[in-house]
């Protein structure tokens, strides 16, 4: 047996014992999504049993050395891992930003007093992080970003205004973006710096959502205190790591419209909304429109695949991730509105119990910001045109 | 055939509908209906003053107390309502309750019910769909004869204005089996009747409809001959598709302008994003789209109004242009605003919001392009 083989036995083993039975059932709703945190509520018992047996091997960041916490697992151990917990449908132990955008970053560019402070907690899912990168006049154009940070020798004091942050409201901690020189070409005066929600001067306010919900926020920095040490990399280096975070958000959010383990699949819930005669669904419309999605949609699952293959262990996919980003939002806005289609009066109901509080029509209004958040799908667009192809 | 363009009286029909709808009943008055949670769902005291305009009563013959303007003059006047978002039970009374009795009414029903939407004393709605996806063959919904009347059961959803109708006009059967078409007969029910229960549905324009059950309920008559109502029933529909077409016309356009308004105001890399030329190039397709929307939506229309051969798939042919290009128009709306477009605050996704719901209401894209082929012999 190879020691790949007998890593996937003893995993295979260890999460039987260990997964606890609701969690092997799909995450359905925000309720059913772990975030951690400081004042996280867990919705079970089983719930917070599983984010702990996971976190203690590490394997809520499976890929991170075990010196921060992680499980200091090869990518193709990672991948055994994910095709295990995919096999018995588990849930991922935790959603995080942590996980999936700062964590990366520090392990790259920061000091190793951040990685000590920052990356254990991150794994075993007490602090929750939010991302100030947008402002009201700095979207697409994150370069043009204004928030102040001006240099006070041991410390910075920040003021601006941060908009869209998600989940500001329930965050322990931000990632942000500061100008830390006005007087250079505008990439090079910009700082990516952490502090804590709680510091006096960080405000926020929810912005409500064309689905109803509430989860991001403008956020209001007024004289904010922030420790020196607590600058990722080097002062106005920024905008290098700001990037490579990017990345790894943007491969994120491309991968928003997988279908969950567990979760019945487009064609699934077509055959269950239009039914079958003779084996075919018995909408011819609906039949070629869902099959020509159905290709994309494993043509694009097996891009993931062979992209995330060809990476170096420990590398993110690089430029590959504006296309994995704009290709994967697209799709999933599309199976979206399928969705909503198939369902005929049903998905357009928004209320009541009977039909799920309007879950299916707020989800698609929900993925149209897909191709928004993380840069646009017009930014990624130009990535691909700029820096792959050379189009200048 | 007349022309591809408004007569002069149509033309004034619908400046009166948009300086009318633009102040009485624009998109801050749907927030308002909404965020008061208001149980009508429309105002009572617009939908007066409408009546008073003659709007009620475009469909109806001059005979019978309306105006006679038709189908064409009644378009100009949804265009409007689709770029105000404004509710009123124009569709469910004035269009489908108009028609329905116009078509299939006897000389008194004529008489009573024409006069009644025309005056604005009546509210009707039309309760046809029992299955999720809009399939008004599939009648399960059972009328026995019983006495001189008769006696419904079923349920239907998607009625739109179902919960505040006067009247209900109601497709069941009173022979043959779901999906035939001989068989099907109109009923008129009284929405107050004993046995009619009327569960308002929120859907996500903020707008009304309803699932309506019948158990035992006794309707008030036949309307039209018995089992003979689903070539009405299809009359009306075409009816109502067109005037969802001029709603979906009106609501592309709406959020085209004001998507183009952003493109020219909102800047990044400092310059407006409506200079960069991806975005230049989807905003004039679109522009080239929505023009072929004009063009089918008044063609339908015209239709209607002269009692045309090929109405149904002319009417098709609208609905399904006008659905495909209102779904492209507010989903690059939503898109080109970037954050702001997901926003509540921000009037651009009530659009998205309210054009889903007319999209599918009696058919959507996949539906009519379906029975486009199909009444074209493919
Ligand atoms: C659901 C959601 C969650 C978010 N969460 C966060 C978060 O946690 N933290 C955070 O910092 N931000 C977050 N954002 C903000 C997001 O990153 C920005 O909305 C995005 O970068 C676009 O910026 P903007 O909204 O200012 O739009 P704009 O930049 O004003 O763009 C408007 C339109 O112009 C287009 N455009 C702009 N420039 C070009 C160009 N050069 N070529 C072609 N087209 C162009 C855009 O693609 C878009 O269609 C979130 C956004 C959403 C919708």
């Amino acid at each position: 047996m190879t020691d790949l083989e007998q890593f996937r036995q003893e995993t295979r083993a260890w999460l039987e014992e260990n997964c606890p039975r609701s969690m092997r059932t799909p995450v359905l709703s925000a309720e059913d999504q772990c975030w951690g945190g400081r004042n996280f509520k867990f919705q079970s018992e089983d719930q917070r049993l599983w984010l702990e047996r996971m976190a203690e091997r590490g394997w809520t960041a499976p890929d991170w050395p075990t010196e921060y916490g992680g499980g200091g697992l090869s990518k193709e151990q990672v991948k055994v891992l994910r095709e295990e917990m995919d096999r018995i449908n588990a849930r991922p132990p935790l959603h995080s930003f942590g996980i999936w955008m700062i964590g990366p970053a520090i392990l790259k560019f920061g000091s190793e007093k951040l990685k000590q402070q920052h990356l254990p907690p991150i794994v075993r899912g007490e602090i929750r992080w939010c991302q100030g990168y947008s402002e009201p006049g700095a979207g697409s154009d994150l370069a043009g970003l204004q928030t102040k940070a001006v240099d006070q020798g041991d410390h910075f004091i920040v003021n601006g205004q941060k908009i869209w942050t998600s989940y500001a409201d329930k965050a322990d901690w931000m990632f942000c973006l500061v100008r830390t020189n006005p007087d250079v070409k505008k990439q090079l005066g910009i700082s990516l710096v952490l502090f804590d929600m709680e510091t006096p001067g960080v405000t926020t306010r929810p912005i409500k959502l064309i689905s109803g919900s509430s989860p991001f926020c403008e956020t209001f920095l007024e004289d904010v205190r922030v420790e020196k040490d607590q600058v990722v990399g080097e002062v106005d280096q920024g905008w290098t790591i700001a990037k490579y975070l990017l990345t790894h958000e943007r491969a994120m959010i491309g991968g928003f419209g997988r279908t969950a383990a567990g979760e019945k699949t487009l064609s699934e819930q077509a055959v269950e909304c239009l039914g079958l005669e003779d084996g075919r669904l018995a909408d011819d419309m609906f039949r070629a429109e869902l099959a020509r999605w159905d290709i994309d949609a494993k043509a694009f699952e097996l891009t993931n695949e062979r992209v995330t293959d060809e990476a170096k262990s420990g590398q993110g996919v690089g430029a590959a991730s504006a296309m994995l980003k704009y290709y994967g939002t697209e799709l999933n806005k599309r199976r979206q509105e399928m969705i909503v289609a198939m369902n005929g009066f049903d998905g357009l109901v928004f209320e009541g119990e009977q039909w799920d509080q309007g879950a299916v029509p707020r989800s698609m209004l929900r993925s149209k910001g897909n191709s928004i958040e993380g840069g646009t799908s017009e930014i990624q667009l130009n990535v691909i045109a700029r820096n792959i192809l050379g189009l200048v | 055939m007349t022309g591809l363009v408004l007569t002069e009286e149509q033309q004034m029909l619908k400046d009166a509908a948009k300086r009318f709808l633009q102040e009485r009943a624009p998109v801050a008055e749907l927030r308002r209906l909404r965020d008061e949670r208001d149980e009508t769902g429309f105002s009572r005291d617009t939908w007066a003053e409408m009546v008073d305009m003659g709007l009620a009563g475009t469909l109806i013959p001059e005979d019978f107390g309306g105006t006679g303007f038709g189908h064409v003059g009644m378009g100009q006047v949804f265009e409007e309502a689709g770029r105000n978002l404004s509710a009123s039970p124009l569709l469910s009374t004035a269009v489908l309750g108009a028609a329905a009795v116009n078509l299939a009414g006897n000389a008194e029903q004529k008489q009573a019910l024409l006069g009644a939407i025309a005056e604005g004393s009546l509210v009707t709605a039309l309760a046809a769909d029992e299955a999720p996806r809009h399939d008004p063959l599939k009648v399960e919904t059972r009328a026995e004869a019983e006495g001189d009347g008769y006696v419904v059961n079923g349920r239907k959803q998607f009625v739109v204005d179902g919960h505040v109708a006067d009247k209900l006009i109601v497709s069941a059967r009173t022979s043959g089996g779901s999906s035939d078409s001989e068989g099907i007969s109109l009923l008129l029910v009284d929405r107050e009747a004993d046995g009619v229960d009327v569960e308002r549905t929120i859907m996500m324009d903020n707008r009304n409809a309803a699932v309506v059950t019948f158990d035992n309920a006794r309707a008030e008559g036949l309307l039209g001959e018995e089992g003979k109502g689903y070539a009405v029933l299809e009359r009306v529909l075409d009816a109502g598709n067109a005037q969802l077409a001029a709603e979906l016309l009106g609501i592309a356009q709406e959020s085209f302008d004001r998507t183009v308004k952003y493109l020219q105001e909102r800047k990044q890399f400092g310059v407006t994003i409506g200079s960069f030329q991806g975005l230049q190039h989807r905003a004039a397709h679109l522009f080239s789209e929505i023009e072929l929307v004009k063009s089918v939506v008044i063609r339908a229309l015209q239709a209607l109004d002269e009692d045309a051969d090929d109405t149904p798939a002319l009417v098709s042919l609208a609905k399904a242009k006008a659905s495909e290009v209102a779904e492209l128009a507010t989903n690059e709306g939503v898109q080109m605003h970037g954050g702001m477009g997901m926003t509540d605050e921000f009037d651009i996704g009530l659009f998205l919001k309210r054009a889903r719901p007319v999209q599918q209401l009696f058919g959507d894209y996949r539906y009519h392009a379906s029975r486009y082929a199909r009444l074209n012999g493919y």
